[in-house]
């Protein structure tokens, strides 16, 4: 704090405004002044105490001024007339840049919702007459035999909560529901913006889809899980336009602050001339209500909703939406991660590293017995095993008449049958042991112990083991191996743990494995806790138990059965992959349905509290300078005393309330861009940040309109008469 | 060299206070928040018909504050309204109804402000009964509430936040009498007056002859510096031979102002389980008197009139015996606390030192603050510099993990409304309201110009920060200053601990969020400077216009 210089602060200001600085924001300012004058309705200026006191200023000063044109020399005090009229001026101005942000704000979300407004169309829906589960699940028809039901094409505006409506190939889908019968691919791109299509199937967690897509390929029958007008699209449009937007617990807080500062300042300010008269000074009415703008927290005042609507929008840029302006809030403050190990820490595919033999097998017997049976196999694993033979120097040609033995969740195992008789295996331990004593093959105790020490050593490693076996044509069967397939944690995982933990949240690894395996994942990829063999009771557990010692937990879900403990989490992210259920439970959807995101919405969260803390700091250290300009103009004349005050040099008494009053409508606009964009955030422990953000918004706030006011009195002077 | 002096008699107190900080923090902690009830308490709790062992909500907590204090005022009242017929009047009259109501809501509200001149106003009986009592419960209620507001930030999820009787006589009973009769006997055998003798006539070097009260001074002295009353038994107060006769009483004096409010951090720190917590209050306040002290010693030592060059210093108004640095030790010890006693006159000082004292004041009382008041305003104080700061860390600001949402910030900022208003309000009604500006300029001041609306600012911040010192060229015992300063002192004491013990109960009702790397530290450098500059800043703001016509016109040479 004390190393920053003012140059240091006014480069990190100037740093820090540029850089959020887009180049469209002129045009957006001026795009936006239609709806900023919109704003001036005094009904609407009241929700914002702070900036409504301008109002009434600016009004009174208006009035004043036109007053004083009619009797000049009893309402003047003695100041030039068009003295009232510039500094009412100047008032309208503060206001209008107040609106002009709240104003963008606003527009960036209005371009957004009208692209998801036009998904939103009218479209003929193929509504389900008495369906019947039971006999007719694909509703084919009475004709064929089939139950009662029929299909009548209604217009998607009628359709009602429990309606199934059947949806063909080129479709659109007419409301938001879940499958119930069929698998489709769908493009999403209308919502999430992603062209690449996406699968939708019955039963499952891949059931929900959203009103607006369209059905690309194959019949879904929909159970539509929406009252009319409450679809996901129209909950998206309310919430990106900002439409009642309810404030929030902190801004409510805020709101108090500053408030009361309002009002003290106005207190202090009405009893200046009773005070004054005490020692025969006076001052005019206009000089008075320039000080009060300049006290009372304006630059916040005005920025305060546009930061919000700017943090909502933040999310809706990252293909996020919040259901409300808290979960973002509530994201900053989360200090628990609940991450799903699978598709989160690590890639959804694991990949072979290592092949053990067991002890009289040859190595390579293993890597080929391995690698032909996973020739057939086209999942990244088996293709992985290929890639590691191949990279040992094993040649592998595909083998005519071979028969592949695919993956059942009955065996838990795959393989090949070669035509010499010959049959290679390989699963779990467990299915690869049932499969070894049903071929009645007496296997040693030695070998046996043998396998289950490679299969645990590959576990405490966090790898998975895959055993492979071998019948060979004349019919004994041996166990050759284990194949260890090793979970890939995603690359610079690792250090954006370490940057949570910097910031005070505890990352939590969520996964089936048994907990050797995921000791070694949760090592590896430097998360501080996990949950091993974990049930989504498990989860609904924990949450339970981190709140309980005062944490706020926020997790990622797409499940139905993790609906119960996205309710319970403070922040639950819904996968828009995912049931309704889990939709409905959560208080945030991630279009993109990408679970790693949940770090970003932190940030963004932390990001939007500091903006407004930054700026409400910056607000308030003003109004320091802003004293010395205008108290000495107030009294200098009869205490030249006071004279001393005026350390900016400042011309003379009008010209320093106007510079003051210009600096503070100026400010706003010039920050503009700062709270659309944020501060800049980056993850780092609370001392650091507050240190950093002390110097810029605490010292910068004191030290810049001191250099402001004192650059806008140089240009004040000139005008003939300050 | 005066520096030099100044930082060393700074040195001696603050390592004075630094050897008694941990035992006096400690045993007060121990009375606060030990199960037991000592047998004389036992007996006070049957006749009052209290229950030790059941806790109160924070309204009931609220209403005891209330109500007992209530009663006091009355009590008050009615004792100098027939002091006249009362044993050992001295012979006084009754007192009149403005001036009677100004005295007792001074006095139960810890500020002891002083419209009458004690010498000729008031009997042992009042003295005794009447405002003995008052300055030990009034500095018991105090503490209370602070104690109260401790509880809330220490526990979780409560409904209750202590029991304010039993917290009234523990702090009475074992805190504030031991420690008053000790040095009561310690004063005594420094010389400071203990007796009965009433007025003495006794003839003058110079062969006149003079009228000298006499009276139980010693054991009024202790409890005036000790609780952080400041109503003197004499009208010159501490400046007063009898009061404070030397080096050694003005030592133990300013000492005995601040080891209660110093060592209250201690006691906060062990509440909250946390001590540095406390060491971080304790240097922000640190901070506020040093500059405050080095301020006012600037002041006085080199200010530009021809007569002080000569004498090395303003010496009008202060004793010999104490000079510029004890003088300022004390004046800035005496309005940092809230106890409002003096040494010197503060009336006298140079304009801009005279305003160190008003701003020791503007701040709210804390540097370090009165009895209790001290740490409660402190920590409200601490609220808001959390809130601000606390967002710039990118979390819901937090103090000692509870969350500072909207309940709590409309607790916080309404509490830091209520003084700055009350004082600007009240000066610009001594000059706007015809009768009372008619009152102020006839009757009232004896200084014209900016110095004499030094002394109206100064009476009334006196009054709504419950210090009770004076400019004292004032002639405060008028109609209109008498109600209106009454009016002050009831607002600044009781509006703040309604809003106090709100807070507590809001806070005791929440959990307690843990702390990690990500919560904003409130126990390190960072944070104290941090709240130095929000208490500064806020008050610096409110008072600039109103120091600018008063102290800073009169003593700011272009």
């Amino acid at each position: 704090m004390s190393t920053a210089t003012a140059n240091d602060v006014a480069n990190d200001i100037a740093s820090d405004v540029r850089n959020s600085n887009n180049k469209s924001m002129g045009v957006m300012l001026v795009k936006s002044l239609p709806d900023a004058l919109r704003k001036f309705d005094p009904r609407n200026m009241w929700h914002n105490p702070v900036m409504f006191i301008v109002w009434v200023g600016a009004a009174f000063l208006t009035l004043l001024a036109v007053a004083q044109l009619f009797s000049p020399d009893d309402l003047s005090h003695g100041q030039p007339v068009y003295f009232t009229w510039i500094i009412a001026i100047v008032l309208w101005f503060t206001v209008l840049f107040a609106n002009l942000a709240e104003a963008v704000a606003e527009g960036r979300g209005k371009a957004q919702a009208d692209a998801l407004r036009k998904t939103r169309t009218t479209t003929p829906a193929h509504r389900v007459v008495c369906y019947d589960a039971e006999n007719d699940p694909d509703v084919r028809g009475p004709e064929k035999g089939h139950g009662p039901s029929s299909i009548v094409e209604v217009p998607s505006s009628d359709l009602k909560l429990g309606d199934v409506v059947v949806v063909e190939a080129g479709d659109l889908i007419p409301g938001d529901g879940d499958i119930i019968s069929g698998i489709a691919s769908v493009d999403e791109s209308a919502i999430t913006g992603e062209s690449a299509p996406v699968i939708r199937e019955s039963g499952g967690d891949r059931s929900a889809v959203t009103g607006g897509t369209r059905v690309l390929s194959d019949r879904i029958i929909v159970r539509i899980t929406q009252k009319p007008g409450e679809s996901f699209v129209d909950k998206m449009i309310a919430l990106v336009e900002g439409a009642n937007r309810q404030k929030t617990p902190n801004e409510i807080a805020l709101d108090v602050l500053l408030s009361s500062l309002t009002i003290i300042f106005l207190i202090v300010v009405l009893c200046i001339n009773p005070q004054a008269s005490a020692v025969g000074a006076s001052v005019s009415l206009t000089v008075l209500i320039a000080l009060l703008v300049c006290l009372i927290p304006t630059t916040i005042g005005a920025l305060l909703s546009a930061i919000g609507i700017a943090g909502m929008d933040r999310l809706v840029q990252r293909n996020v939406l919040a259901t409300s302006g808290r979960a973002i809030e509530a994201a900053g403050d989360v200090t628990t991660l609940l991450l799903d190990k699978t598709g989160t820490i690590t890639y959804g595919n694991r990949q072979a590293s290592n092949f053990h033999t067991l002890p009289g097998v040859d190595h390579d017997e293993i890597v080929r017995a391995a690698a032909l049976s996973s020739l057939t196999d086209s999942t990244p694993e088996g293709q992985s095993i290929v890639d590691l033979a191949r990279k040992e120097g094993m040649e592998l040609d595909d083998i005519e008449g071979a028969k592949a033995v695919p993956f059942t969740a009955e065996t838990r195992m795959s393989g090949l049958d070669l035509p010499t008789g010959e049959r290679i295996r390989k699963g779990a331990t467990s299915a690869i042991e049932h499969w070894v004593s049903e071929e009645g093959a007496g296997i040693g105790q030695e070998v046996l112990d043998a396998m289950h020490d490679r299969v645990e050593s590959v576990s405490n490693a966090g790898g998975t083991p895959l055993v492979v076996a071998e019948q060979g044509a004349n019919g004994v069967v041996r166990i050759l191996g284990v194949v260890q397939l090793k979970d890939v944690v995603k690359k610079g995982l690792r250090e954006r743990f370490a940057d949570m933990r910097a910031m005070g949240i505890r990352t939590v690894m969520v996964t089936g494995d048994n907990p050797l395996t995921a000791a070694a994942i949760a090592k590896e990829a430097g998360v501080d806790d996990f949950i091993a063999e974990a049930k989504p009771e498990d989860k609904l557990a924990y949450i339970k138990r981190e709140q309980s010692k005062g944490q706020l937990v926020a997790m990622t879900g797409d499940g139905t059965n993790d609906a119960p403990a996205l309710a319970q989490s403070d922040v639950g992210v819904a996968m828009n992959s995912g049931t309704s259920a889990a939709k409905e439970a959560g208080n945030m959807v991630d279009l993109d349905s990408d679970p790693t995101k949940l770090i970003d919405i932190v940030q963004i969260g932390k990001q939007l509290l500091i903006t407004r803390g930054a700026l409400t700091t910056f607000s308030i250290a003003n109004d320091i300078a802003k004293y010395f300009a205008i108290i000495p103009a107030m009294f200098m004349e009869q205490f030249p005393g006071l004279g001393v005050l005026n350390v900016m040099g400042l011309h003379s008494s009008l010209s320093a309330v106007l510079s003051a009053i210009i600096f503070n409508a100026i400010i706003i606009v010039l920050l503009i861009p700062l709270a659309l964009k944020g501060v800049k955030y980056r993850a780092k422990s609370s001392e650091k940040i507050l240190g950093r953000n002390l110097s810029i918004y605490g010292l910068g706030g004191i030290v810049v309109p001191f250099v402001g006011i004192w650059i806008i009195d140089l240009f004040v002077r000139l005008i003939p008469g300050f | 060299m005066v520096y030099l002096y100044a930082v060393l008699a700074f040195a001696l107190i603050a390592s004075i206070l630094a050897v008694m900080y941990k035992p006096l923090g400690d045993y007060m902690y121990g009375v606060f928040t030990s199960k037991d009830d000592l047998f004389f308490e036992r007996w006070i709790y049957r006749i009052i018909g209290v229950a030790s062992d059941k806790e109160q909500t924070w309204k009931a907590y609220l209403r005891g504050v209330l109500g007992f204090s209530l009663m006091s005022v009355l009590v008050l009242y009615l004792l100098q309204r027939v002091q006249h017929w009362l044993p050992f009047s001295l012979g006084f009259p009754n007192v009149e109804g403005p001036l009677a109501f100004n005295t007792a809501a001074s006095f139960v509200t810890n500020t002891n402000w002083q419209s009458y001149s004690p010498d000729v106003t008031l009997g042992y009986t009042v003295q005794f009964a009447g405002l003995a009592v008052q300055n030990f419960v009034s500095a018991a209620v105090g503490i209370a509430v602070a104690i109260a507001l401790v509880r809330g930030f220490a526990r979780r999820r409560s409904d209750t936040i202590g029991n304010f009787w039993v917290d009234l006589t523990r702090c009475t009973m074992r805190i504030l009498l031991p420690i008053s009769i000790v040095m009561a006997i310690i004063l005594m055998a420094l010389g400071v007056a203990q007796n009965f003798a009433g007025f003495v006539d006794v003839h003058t070097v110079a062969g006149g002859s003079q009228t000298i009260m006499q009276g139980p001074v010693a054991s009024q002295e202790v409890i005036k510096e000790l609780g952080t009353n400041g109503g003197g038994f004499f009208n010159a107060n501490s400046s007063h031979p009898y009061e404070n006769p030397n080096m050694w009483t003005n030592l133990i004096e300013i000492l005995l102002m601040l080891c209660i409010p110093v060592a209250l951090t201690r006691t906060f720190g062990r509440m909250v389980g946390n001590v540095r917590q406390g060491y971080a209050l304790l240097g922000a306040m640190t901070t506020l008197f040093a500059v405050g002290f080095l301020a006012v010693v600037t002041a006085e030592s080199f200010s530009n009139d021809p007569i002080t060059g000569l004498t090395g210093g303003s010496m009008e108004g202060k004793e010999d015996r104490f000079g510029i640095v004890w003088s300022g030790l004390f004046g800035t010890t005496s309005t940092g606390t809230s106890t409002g006693a003096v040494n010197s006159m503060h009336d006298s000082y140079t304009a801009l030192g005279g305003m160190v004292y008003m701003v020791n004041m503007m701040l709210g009382e804390v540097s370090p603050g009165g009895v209790g008041s001290g740490l409660y305003s402190i920590l409200v104080m601490a609220v808001v510099a959390v809130f601000i700061a606390g967002l710039m860390v990118g979390r819901t600001p937090e103090y000692l993990g509870k969350k500072i949402g909207p309940r709590e910030m409309k607790m916080a900022s309404l509490y830091f409304l209520v003084m700055p208003v009350t004082v600007v309000v009240g000066v610009a009604l001594s000059f706007a309201l015809p009768f009372a500006r008619q009152s102020v300029f006839d009757t009232s001041l004896a200084n014209s110009g900016n110095h004499g609306f030094s002394e109206v600012v100064y009476a009334f911040v006196s009054a709504a920060n419950n210090n009770g010192s004076a400019f004292a060229g004032l002639t405060a015992d008028t109609p209109w200053l008498d109600t209106a300063l009454g009016v002050a002192v009831l607002l600044g004491r009781f509006v703040p601990i309604v809003l106090v013990v709100a807070l507590a109960g809001s806070l005791a009702k929440q959990d307690v969020v843990p702390q990690t790397s990500g919560t904003m530290r409130t126990d390190n450098r960072l944070f104290v400077f941090l709240l130095v500059f929000v208490i500064f800043i806020i008050s610096a703001l409110t008072f600039f216009p109103t120091l600018a016509l008063g102290p800073l016109a009169e003593g700011l040479v272009a």
